[in-house]
């Protein structure tokens, strides 16, 4: 565990770019995904195609894709963008099924309920729609987050620099500590990723867990 | 007033629900349609605030035809209140009772103070206003429900099988206070249901359907009484050997009224008002 304590700056300093590379493409494929999502769900028609091509993006091989993008794309595949927008592709795979998932497990009662009162559309979609699906996307969200962060290290086997590094300098040079510090250290990010996703999500819903048992409790309040 | 003027609406997979139908509801009178499940008494209902667009005729507000209007404003004009409550699960009970006015775009705090406002009105303590509908029990919800009908003071409330799904004590002092609330407001109500007596109960002027909302029979709870259209309706009413079928008793002390099952409805007095 020598390595581990004399390296500390440079796990740390790996660990926040890797967790940079992280973000940008769960929170881009995020964004992306809604209005794919969203396509799926309101068209029955392109329902199928979208959700399969999507969903077959998962199925390309990582190192293949990071080979790939570059030379369509024409950025060197060293550069960071090469990492981010490959791993957006993966996360907008899982994504999409998710906000479709997510929009169809919306009681069609409460959207008739909202529309009877008076909601427009569009209206309708951002304060009743979505956040109802909130809860299955939430559930999606943090399977990507997780995956994602974990994907992150491939992008070391074309040049960019993430704590992936620790795997292959590690093997290199024969020190299983520096391998176990980069494991350890991605399980964490991973986990913390995790939880604040978690902690969002408890502060963003709050009537999603509030399905206690509290009949008892509110009958005192009024006759009925 | 509203009318029904000649509506028919076939459904795209060709069910008729409503078939030519007329009607004059009156303003500031509880105008209920009774009917068995899929008469179409919902459809009638979901027409006057264009969730459903009729196939042909024209549905008219005082004399306006509802499809001149943008449906978004019609319907935030015109109280709903639905089975199930219709709540969002995701509002509290204040934020509930405040989308309308919010939607109109009033201020929070005062969307918040109308809420308030009409919690008392509808009987729900205050405490309630920060629970979520799924804390509340199944009459507190329809409570929410109502005051959520009522909050931008609508002139027409729209009541489809409000109290369909809670149990009958509750159901009966919703209805009482229903009565209580209707005789404050004053509103253009009109209600479905599938119950003869809470039609019998809550409304001005009754109309009883059959399938393709087709009337049977419209008319004041005594008018039908009194005067039941046909055999059929007669059964319905229960004036044949239901509860309304009342023969005379005789009884040491003087002639009382009892029902087709034997039990004794009331006592007979002569003269009276």
């Amino acid at each position: 565990m020598d390595w581990v304590s004399d390296n500390l700056d440079l796990i740390g300093s790996l660990t926040l770019d890797h967790l940079r590379q992280s973000v940008i493409a769960i929170v881009a494929g995020f964004l992306l995904s809604l209005p794919l999502g969203w396509v799926a769900w309101r068209y029955r028609l392109l329902r199928g195609w979208v959700i399969t091509v999507t969903g077959l993006l998962y199925t390309i091989p990582s190192l293949a894709l990071l080979m790939i993008l570059p030379v369509v794309a024409g950025y060197p595949a060293t550069s960071e963008t090469n990492l981010v927008i490959a791993l957006t592709i993966y996360a907008v795979a899982i994504m999409v099924r998710a906000v479709t998932d997510g929009l169809d497990s919306v009681d069609p009662a409460v959207r008739r309920a909202a529309t009877a009162v008076g909601y427009g559309d569009a209206r309708r979609f951002w304060a009743v729609d979505l956040p109802l699906a909130g809860p299955v996307i939430l559930a999606g969200l943090r399977v990507t987050a997780v995956s994602t962060i974990s994907l992150a290290t491939v992008g070391i086997l074309v040049g960019v620099t993430n704590l992936g590094y620790l795997f292959t300098n590690g093997l290199q040079r024969r020190i299983i500590p520096e391998v176990l510090a980069g494991i350890v250290a991605v399980a964490l990010i991973a986990l913390l990723v995790d939880l604040l996703l978690m902690l969002a999500g408890r502060s963003l819903m709050p009537w999603a867990r509030s399905k206690t048992p509290a009949r008892r409790r509110a009958s005192a309040g009024a006759a009925a | 007033m509203i009318e029904f003027r000649n509506v028919t609406k076939r459904f795209p997979d060709g069910t008729v629900a409503v078939d030519s139908f007329d009607l004059v509801i009156p303003s500031h009178k509880t105008t209920v349609f009774v009917g068995s499940s899929g008469c179409g008494k919902t459809t009638l209902l979901r027409m006057i605030n264009r969730m459903v667009e009729p196939t042909s005729g024209t549905v008219e507000i005082d004399g306006e035809d509802v499809a001149a209007k943008q449906a978004v404003h019609l319907r935030r004009s015109i109280g709903y209140v639905m089975q199930n409550s219709g709540l969002m699960p995701h509002f509290t009970v204040a934020e509930n009772i405040a989308t309308v006015p919010r939607l109109t775009g009033e201020t929070r705090r005062a969307a918040k103070a109308r809420a308030l406002e009409l919690m008392a009105t509808v009987g729900l303590d205050a405490s309630m206003a920060d629970r979520y509908p799924s804390q509340l029990s199944g009459g507190q919800q329809q409570r929410v429900g109502v005051a959520r009908g009522l909050a931008a003071d609508p002139n027409i409330l729209l009541m489809d099988e409000p109290f369909g799904a809670v149990d009958p004590i509750v159901r009966a002092e919703l209805q009482t206070e229903l009565i209580r609330l209707q005789r404050e407001l004053d509103k253009t109500v009109v209600f479905v249901t599938h119950d003869i007596d809470e039609a019998f109960l809550l409304g001005d002027q009754v109309a009883i359907l059959a399938k393709g909302a087709e009337r049977l029979q419209v008319g004041s709870p005594s008018e039908i009484t009194e005067d039941p259209a046909d055999e059929f309706v007669a059964a319905f009413i229960g004036a044949e050997r239901g509860k309304r079928a009342l023969r005379v008793k005789q009884t040491p002390h003087g002639p009382v009224l009892v029902d087709a099952e034997g039990r004794t409805q009331g006592v007979l007095v002569e003269g009276g008002a």
